[in-house]
């Protein structure tokens, strides 16, 4: 932020002639001319300098790629990178993403040169190490889901509901019961699950919220009973065309579904599934597993429970998990073990924490949410009162009379160090400000964040300009994101036209 | 109480006993247990998960370092879309940079000028690579990828549920699209392959016979090829493009990102969409992942585009800044209408090949091509020059090339299976990985990585 240098692209920097590579020969004639010189690589030079690409095949453009020497690159890059803000950099409670701490050892497992080095094609009987780390990664999940088999094969979270959604459409189809294309899902639900049902050719229905923030079992009754028009002709039963009801639990507002035997009764008596979306697993480790609750299916997105780095989005991993007789429905949705470094990761987490703490980390993240909601709930509004799990929904500001927003909040947290929560959802609120701590932070890191809080909901009613036009201490101010929308710029070769 | 449940004391977790008790009295319950009072008893998980034990680092690193033992590390001549290219030192260092590897979407542009930033680079470097205007933040790999570019050309078709295939499109890729057209209602027709590249004439006959069709939802919304394609042939698509734009198809092509630093680009060869895996601009195998999909079009069809896009804008002070855009493609707006469903992709993935395009540069990018050509067709030539191999194509290709193995009596035992099993048995026991058995022939692969030594010790095994 404070370089000569900072807001310049790589290609900015670039100037003809330099490079920031090394390989191992030149295929110029003066090289081949003297080839005493680096004998092994001159006599492989001289092989090899018969062979010459084609003109026929070559592109007749060259690409526009950067000229850049070593260090001009590493100083861009680490410069970029100062203008970020992560786990590491300092407390980012961003609800529904479980931001905990990613720890180091993982990712020196994670770079093992004997895994890195392996081709995914390799037989069998060459990785045996790399397949036991999957059986155990998969025999640690099942215990901690209460599930029977898991699929590495999709690489995000959105990519596991996917996944599990074919498996379900797949079991379905198998039976002949071609007509259940119906999923069920909360109306708190996440975008994701309405937007990964239509991929998998399934329709959403919305079952309504009651007034402490549950699924309402008596509208989830009358979706199953309803009547539904079937080609027209005949019409059937709504419970026939369920394929499955899709929940997180505790759900998006962080509270747990009470009723929740009773639900999953209610859609395996319809002969439809439950599927567990694991977006919110993390307060269940020590307490409730997915199987024990009714779920015969589930994806965990191992970057969030299982501490592997979110990467400024990505690369993620989304295992699917399944009862007993489920898991030949998986359908082939990538062609090996998914992100195969992320596991390794995610295993390595399991094996440091143990079976000694990994209970534990439900119950601290659970605390550390219901301790931020009690310090704060006098002046921001707290919809659903109560104990929550992992993290709690906010309705914005209690006082509305200042005219600062959630959004303002959020861009006044930047100011003091630290990242915003997720804003603006769930669609429930108009003000939402989604807080979840996780298990790894400390009281004086939450006390640190709740003063800080408070003191924004005073700038709001003493100097509202202030918050209103936050940040102020950031690299850049607020952006202009219908300029970016109505005109869009998104190459080098575009922004280089607009001058 | 709190003493019996839990330790509590672990190097993850920062509270001490007199944290967790005034924490506790705050939130209002006796105990940790209070936490869960909600939940109904019988679905409680109550003692033990059975795992093992917590481990030290040490333990830890033993035990990772006990099964990497039980890996075999082999010199590689294998491909199917994943090469054994060099990748820089530079990269693993700055990637491991916290800023970057611990923080998530930049859905807070001030604090994420980096990540955004990097994004607008990558987003530059790919649609220059593939001759395209635009691309977007990255897929998941170049099979999902596909799939994506499958479903796109069905969204932006009007009521067309067709899209033809090559022969020619990698096995594992095609299964993936399978997977994903079954459960959309999406039929995909295969387009034979003739002399080892896929078959103009025979694609323009299913164009039109498939167009003239009295149903309207029998159009094909697109045609799909690889380059170089399965079997390492680099094709000719002279004529595709205006075929499928005849018939108001989208012409997608699926190409090895390195290659098309050097090949003749999908934008040149006048494709719509052009997508791949960016594993060979130096990421590690790494077993199958993580990997990078990218995907670029036409900017015509930007807003049918999936996954994530950074454009350029202006903040509140003046300054150039960098923001996602164009979220209304995008599955937490548009929900069940959205273009795709993706959200998290390969962001750091994408980081990676930034870095490496940056410091390769157009120069160090033909040369790395340049030796893995040389290579390729140096190990070619050894080989037929043994007598046991021929090419199963006489095509060009670029570092990947199909044989067939003829074996040490040409005659009895041409197109068994055995001999090739024994062969791949040989090359792993003298430590190579000797390419990929696909049909009844062998596929080998050659990048910068492998020196002569190399490939004349591996020609030797060949040879026995």
């Amino acid at each position: 932020m404070n370089n000569r240098l900072y807001g310049n692209l790589i290609f900015e920097l670039s100037k003809e002639g330099r490079k920031g590579y090394s390989l191992p020969t030149l295929r110029s004639a003066q090289r081949d001319a003297c080839p005493s010189k680096n004998s092994q690589f001159s006599i492989l030079n001289s092989q090899f300098s018969i062979y010459e690409i084609p003109a026929s095949m070559k592109r007749t453009e060259e690409p526009c790629l950067p000229e850049c020497d070593e260090l001009t690159v590493v100083r861009h890059y680490t410069n970029l990178s100062n203008n970020n803000f992560g786990v590491d950099t300092g407390f980012y409670p961003l609800g529904s993403c479980t931001m905990k701490y990613n720890p180091k050892i993982n990712e020196e497992m994670a770079a093992l040169p004997q895994f890195q080095n392996l081709h995914p094609e390799q037989p069998k009987d060459t990785v045996k190490g790399a397949l036991a780390l999957v059986s155990l990664l998969e025999k640690s999940l099942c215990e901690l889901t209460g599930l029977a088999h898991f699929t590495f094969k999709p690489y995000a979270g959105a990519h596991g509901e996917l996944t599990g959604l074919m498996t379900i459409d797949n079991y379905h189809r198998s039976r002949g019961d071609v007509q259940r294309k119906k999923v069920i899902v909360p109306d708190s639900a996440h975008g994701t699950n309405p937007a990964s049902a239509a991929v998998c050719g399934l329709e959403i229905i919305e079952v309504k919220s009651n007034p402490d923030g549950l699924v309402d079992l008596d509208d989830l009754k009358r979706l199953i009973d309803q009547e539904t028009p079937l080609n027209g002709q005949c019409s059937m039963v709504n419970g026939q065309c369920i394929a499955a009801m899709m929940m997180t639990n505790p759900n998006t507002l962080g509270l747990f579904e009470t009723q929740i035997p009773a639900i999953a009764k209610l859609i395996h008596d319809c002969g439809a599934l439950m599927y567990y979306d694991g977006a919110n697993l993390n307060p269940m480790l020590g307490a409730c597993r997915p199987g024990d609750m009714g779920f015969d299916v589930m994806h965990i997105n191992l970057h969030k429970t299982f501490s592997t780095p979110h990467g400024g989005g990505g690369p993620g991993a989304g295992p699917v998990g399944v009862c007993e007789g489920l898991q030949e429905f998986f359908p082939f949705v990538s062609p090996y073990h998914g992100n195969y470094a992320v596991m390794m990761r995610a295993y390595a987490y399991i094996l440091s924490l143990g079976r000694e703490h990994i209970k534990e980390v439900g119950p601290l993240a659970t605390l550390n949410a219901n301790y931020i909601k009690e310090s704060l709930k006098d002046v921001y509004e707290l919809p659903i009162d109560g104990l929550c799990c992992h993290e709690f929904v906010f309705d914005g500001l209690k006082d509305k009379s200042t005219g600062v927003t959630t959004m303002d909040v959020a861009k006044r947290l930047l100011d003091y160090g630290y990242h915003a929560p997720t804003i603006y959802f769930p669609l429930l609120f108009h003000e939402s400000l989604m807080i979840e701590p996780t298990e790894n932070e400390s009281k004086e890191t939450l006390d640190g964040f709740i003063a800080v809080m408070r003191k924004i909901a005073e700038e709001a009613k003493t100097n509202p300009d202030l918050v209103k036009s936050a940040p102020h201490t950031t690299p850049i101010g607020r952006v202009d994101d219908v300029l970016a929308a109505k005109h869009p710029v998104t190459t080098f070769r575009q922004l280089k036209a607009e001058v | 109480m709190v003493n019996d449940q839990c330790s509590m004391n672990y190097k993850y977790f920062p509270h001490t006993q007199e944290d967790l008790k005034a924490m506790m009295a705050k939130a209002g319950v006796k105990d940790l247990d209070g936490l869960y009072a909600q939940i109904p008893e019988d679905i409680r998980f109550r003692g033990d998960y059975q795992l093992p034990s917590e481990m030290s680092e040490m333990e830890v690193r033993q035990l990772f370092e006990k099964l990497g033992t039980q890996n075999q590390q082999l010199t590689c001549f294998a491909g199917y879309g994943v090469y054994d290219h060099y990748t820089p030192s530079v990269i693993p260092s700055l990637l491991q940079r916290s800023e970057f590897l611990t923080s998530y979407t930049p859905y807070q542009a001030e604090i994420s000028q980096g990540t955004l930033h990097y994004i607008f680079e990558y987003q530059s470097m790919m649609a220059e690579l593939t001759g395209m205007d635009i691309s977007n933040a990255s897929m998941y790999d170049g099979t999902t990828a596909c799939a994506e570019a499958m479903m796109m050309a069905v969204a932006a078709g009007k009521k067309v549920n067709k899209v033809l295939v090559s022969a020619g499109l990698n096995p594992k890729t095609r299964k993936v699209l399978d997977t994903y057209a079954l459960h959309q209602g999406i039929e995909l027709v295969t387009i034979p392959i003739k002399d080892g590249v896929t078959d103009l004439s025979t694609l323009r006959s299913q164009l039109s016979t498939l167009n003239s069709q009295l149903s309207s939802i029998d159009g094909v919304a697109g045609v799909i090829v690889q380059q170089p394609n399965v079997y390492g042939i680099v094709e000719d698509f002279t004529g595709f493009a205006d075929a499928c734009h005849e018939h108001k198809a989208l012409f997608i092509m699926d190409s090895v990102a390195a290659d098309l630093a050097v090949l003749k680009t999908p934008g040149e060869w006048g494709a719509d969409i052009a997508v791949g895996d960016g594993q060979s601009l130096g990421i590690p195998m790494q077993f199958g992942g993580p990997y990078v999909g990218y995907m670029c079009c036409t900017e015509k069809l930007i807003r049918k585009m999936p996954g994530r896009i950074v454009g350029m804008t202006k903040d509140n002070r003046g300054q150039r800044a960098f923001v996602l855009t164009l979220q209304a493609r995008e599955q937490h707006i548009r929900r069940q209408k959205a273009t795709s469903n993706i959200c998290s992709n390969q962001s750091l993935m994408a980081l990676f090949v930034t870095i490496y395009l940056s410091l390769m540069g157009k120069q160090g990018m033909k040369e790395a091509a340049q030796l893995s050509y040389a290579g390729a067709h140096y190990l070619c030539d050894k080989l037929i020059e043994t007598g046991k191999f021929r090419l199963a194509y006489d095509k060009p290709f670029f570092n990947e090339f199909y044989v067939k193995y003829t074996g040490n009596s040409q005659s009895s035992i041409l197109n068994s299976q055995f001999p090739i099993d024994s062969l791949y048995q040989r090359f792993i026991d003298a430590g190579f990985l000797g390419g990929v058995k696909l049909e009844d022939g062998l596929l080998f692969a050659v990048t910068e990585k492998r020196t002569k030594e190399e490939i004349d010790n591996f020609v030797k095994i060949a040879a026995s």
